[in-house]
């Protein structure tokens, strides 16, 4: 077995930025493992503009996102294996992994950071009856067999969900010469981003129908007709609101999932909101030592948040590694209630008060009118943050400022949303 | 001339080619679809049968005890996933109680081995999650649990390894019948001149026995609905659990897969069309809340996968195996215990054809040994081993269930191409697991074609038919039409 200072899993921006920040830190060893035989992960299928107004200033491509990261991250001293698998990591940080070239490898690292990204969720966990023919499938993977691989996956489409990927996927289908012919959410309201619908849908006529759902897909081998049915306040399909639609393809943008496998494995604490690992303000997990960021913790609408968080982290692990372990200190936790869907991070280090904290949270359902979202330490409104729109399928950024957070002596603390 | 011809390649046709594969003759298997395993075998329970169901005197009876105990064997000797269970049946009621002890006394009249009736207390020790309205259940230690494409395929390629020809896309539309042999035509104008036929075709076969004869027998198909749950619910059970049959019906199987999921199903439906295959809202909705009253913490969040899959049942309320003409032979309406009984049935057969005055030579030579590599089922020395002597066995392609490069490969090697994702996936498990191929997909259909020279824009998902793809997109060459 070899050591090491730092391992990373996975180099998409969460990882890439993980890595770059612990290196400019000053970590000796770091090893990258990527699954991939490339950098950047999902960023190279995003083909469509948008990424970076935040973190860079500018509007690029997903890959020209990577490629900022990528190109910094060849030349600096980190170690990077492709096309290499984490089997799994142990809760005293040993890594298993394999790969072509470096075959089955087991390393023990002093850190880890997990940034292993999301996975879409499927037909199976939504349940649609009908039957199975091809044509049925995810708007990530249909991304990536136009973009990467050059394949038109059908001609006429309706997409299932309103996520991002399915909105962009649209647009991208139908400059494809492909028809699609709905957009359909199960929701009253959609989970993208509001830019997405206006420029992905509005702009090329494509309907999106609010509190509707597909009931049945039915095809012999390939996808002939699906049936959409309108669904009441409780979600269930409306008898005698069924409409047929004739297409080849069903998209389907349901929704994203941490891909939590190996945090699993390694006994890590995850939240059933999120479906990612716990974390604390300094993207700790639940075992020591274990950091991680991205959309492995949650679900972010923008990469360049992603980036940020794992910058976080490799901030965070290189402290731990470079610095006098702290002494253990308590965690404080933050618990989202209410309107609110979740926060991260779930804890905050006592030490950290005085930094200010940036959170992220998501609201249950869209406030049009604005919402006030109150901090609250031990019960107590301590601070309110005014916002003028919120909604589910936007996530919500804030920095708890030190001046406030420092005085602070609570045990715990909780965040809530009203309509103002 | 060939010596047989089996028509239908299911575990039925799979397992016989198997066993004729052992002795001198000739054997060609003609199959309709473009893969062997399409039919009621790649969609039931997967459950290897104890015995106690058929009733005594009946040809289920007679092959189910006898395969049950010929599976762990040949599931060694195959490579093939096999895991002895035993099996519970329940019971909620007093009335249901009596109901386990029929079952334990038409078991012991079939010779099912080591059958014992639980207490309430007994059954919970051995599954903790199991409803507390448990009254009683009925304990068969020899059931167990298989993948039925995994089987059959290698019944198959072991054939193949051993001489047997296996003709795919080849559905059989005629049958003539000359002196001294049959003559086969298949849709496409092929044509196989045979002196024996076995008629194997599931659902198809009172059709094909129609064409050699007047109608004996018919089909009609019993649909089931099932969920496949992640391998995070796998360990919900360590037995397959049945119910004893209520007026209701005979309640849903919960049972882990050979591959650590969960399988909860079936219904029963008639059906006229015998591919019908599509799941029904309401249906999936009463086997879910069925087995909710079996095991009330079933995590249906966890579902990865719903499917149907359709039991060749005969109107003669059983097997139909035997001679209809001279050369002529049915292995048809093998509904449950079909898979159970597969070997068993196959094991006779020579003997059937040497009572009827067509004996059969063992071969002197026969390769009944199949390896298979897992990367993922491998200690970590032999993986490290195994990933120095062929890199690509360190190239994982699926990642849900780790499933390298190498491993496909070997399956595209192994006597029969696959030409569809899921002919991959029945092969190796890729694209079985959470993301049901959504990250794997693409990296598939280049190794396929890579492998078989089928150009990608043909590759299927399934059937033939069942294209992945419209076309190229305008950057890769292709127009808006």
């Amino acid at each position: 077995m070899t050591e090491t200072d730092l391992v990373i899993i996975g180099a998409g921006p969460a990882g890439m930025a993980a890595a770059l920040a612990a290196r400019a830190r000053g970590v000796g060893r770091i090893l990258v493992l990527e699954r991939n035989g490339f950098y950047g992960g999902i960023l190279n299928q995003c083909i469509h503009n948008g990424f970076g107004l935040h973190y860079f200033g500018e509007e690029l491509t997903g890959p020209e996102y990577a490629e900022r990261f990528s190109t910094e991250l060849a030349s600096a001293a980190v170690d990077v294996h492709l096309d290499t698998m984490v089997l799994s990591v142990s809760p005293d940080r040993q890594v298993e992994y394999i790969g072509p070239k470096t075959g089955y490898q087991v390393v023990s690292a002093k850190a880890v950071i997990l940034a292993t990204g999301c996975r879409e969720r499927t037909r199976g966990q939504i349940s649609i009856p009908g039957t199975r023919p091809a044509g049925v499938l995810t708007a990530g993977a249909a991304q990536r067999y136009v973009n990467l691989d050059g394949y038109q996956i059908g001609r006429r489409i309706i997409v299932l969900g309103s996520g991002d990927i399915g909105l962009i996927m649209a647009r991208r289908l139908t400059l494809e010469g492909a028809e699609v012919v709905a957009v359909v959410e199960l929701m009253p309201y959609s989970s993208g981003l509001t830019r997405n619908i206006r420029q992905c849908l509005d702009d090329f006529d494509i309907p999106l129908l609010l509190s509707h759902t597909i009931t049945e897909i039915r095809g012999k081998h390939r996808v002939e007709q699906v049936t959409v049915a309108a669904v009441d306040a409780d979600r269930k399909p409306l008898p005698g609101s069924e409409t047929r639609f004739d297409v080849d393809t069903v998209l389907l943008s349901v929704g994203l999932i941490p891909e939590n496998e190996l945090a699993k494995g390694a006994g890590i604490e995850l939240d059933p909101v999120t479906g990612g690992p716990i974390v604390s303000d300094r993207m700790e997990t639940s075992v020591p030592g274990i950091f991680a960021c991205g959309n492995a913790v949650q679900v972010h609408d923008l990469v360049d948040y992603v980036s940020a968080e794992g910058r976080r982290a490799g901030d965070h692990a290189a402290d731990l590694l470079l610095n006098e372990p702290a002494a253990k200190e308590d965690l404080i936790s933050l618990t989202a209630t209410g309107d609110i869907t979740y926060v991260v991070p779930q804890q905050i280090r006592q030490s950290s008060l005085s930094a200010g904290i940036d959170i992220f949270l998501r609201v249950k359902r869209p406030l049009p009118g604005g919402g006030v979202i109150t901090v609250c330490a031990d019960g107590t409104p301590i601070l309110r943050f005014r916002r003028k729109h919120l909604n589910p399928g936007e996530m919500e950024r804030l920095t708890l400022p030190h001046q406030v957070m420092s005085q602070q002596t609570a045990a715990s603390f909780s965040i809530s949303v009203e309509a103002p | 001339m060939v010596d047989f011809a089996v028509i239908g390649a299911g575990i039925v046709g799979s397992a016989i080619a198997w066993e004729l594969s052992k002795y001198e003759a000739d054997v060609v298997v003609l199959e309709k679809e473009n893969d062997i395993a399409l039919g009621a075998t790649r969609a039931n329970s997967g459950i290897i049968h104890a015995g106690y169901d058929p009733e005594p005197g009946t040809l289920a009876a007679r092959y189910n005890v006898p395969g049950a105990r010929m599976i762990p064997e040949i599931a060694a000797d195959l490579d093939v996933h096999f895991r002895q269970t035993g099996s519970l049946v329940l019971a909620f009621s007093d009335r249901e109680t009596q109901g386990l002890h029929a079952l334990l006394a038409r078991g012991q009249k079939n010779g099912v081995p080591g059958l014992q009736i639980l207490s309430a207390e007994a059954t919970r020790a051995l599954e903790p999650r199991l409803s507390e309205r448990v009254t009683a259940s009925l304990y068969a230690p020899t059931a167990g649990i298989v993948n039925p494409w995994e089987l059959a395929l290698a019944f198959m390629e072991t054939a193949i390894k051993n001489g047997v020809r296996l003709l795919l896309d080849a559905a059989v539309t005629g049958i003539g019948k000359e002196e001294d042999h049959y003559r086969l035509r298949t849709a496409d104008g092929r044509e196989v001149s045979t002196r024996f036929v076995i008629n194997a075709a599931g659902a198809y076969a009172d059709e094909v026995s129609a064409l050699a004869a007047g109608k004996l027998f018919s089909i009609t198909p019993t649909k089931g609905e099932y969920f496949l749950f992640d391998k995070s619910a796998g360990e919900t059970v360590d037995r397959v659990i049945f119910c004893v049959p209520d007026e209701l019906g005979k309640g849903v199987i919960i049972a882990p897969t050979v591959h650590g999921n969960l399988i909860v199903g079936p219904d029963a439906e008639p059906v006229a069309d015998k591919d019908d295959t599509a799941t029904d809202g309401a249906r999936l909705a009463y086997v879910r809340s069925r087995a909710l009253q079996v095991i009330p913490s079933l995590p249906f969040n966890d579902n990865i996968r719903n499917f149907a899959g359709l039991r060749a049942a005969a109107d003669t309320d059983d097997f139909v195996i035997g001679f209809q003409a001279p050369g002529f032979f049915n292995v048809a309406g093998i509904k449950s215990p079909g898979l159970t009984a597969a070997p068993a049935i196959a094991d006779d057969i020579p003997r059937r054809f040497a009572a009827a005055g067509y004996p059969l030579n063992r071969k002197a030579y026969w390769q009944g040994k199949r390896r298979i590599v897992r990367i993922r089922e491998l200690p970590a020395e032999e993986k490290a081993a195994a990933i120095r002597a062929n890199p690509a066995y360190g190239h994982i392609i699926c990642r849900c269930e780790t499933i390298s490069e190498g491993e496909i490969l070997d399956a595209c090697r192994r006597g029969m191409k696959p030409v569809s994702l899921d002919g991959i996936k029945r092969r190796t498990g890729a694209g079985m697991g959470r993301c049901q191929g959504g990250f794997c997909g693409a990296g598939i259909v280049a190794i396929l074609a890579g492998e078989t020279g089928i150009d990608p824009l043909r590759i299927c998902q399934d059937k033939a038919g069942s294209r992945l793809f419209a076309g190229r997109t305008k950057s890769a060459g292709g127009t808006d039409d």
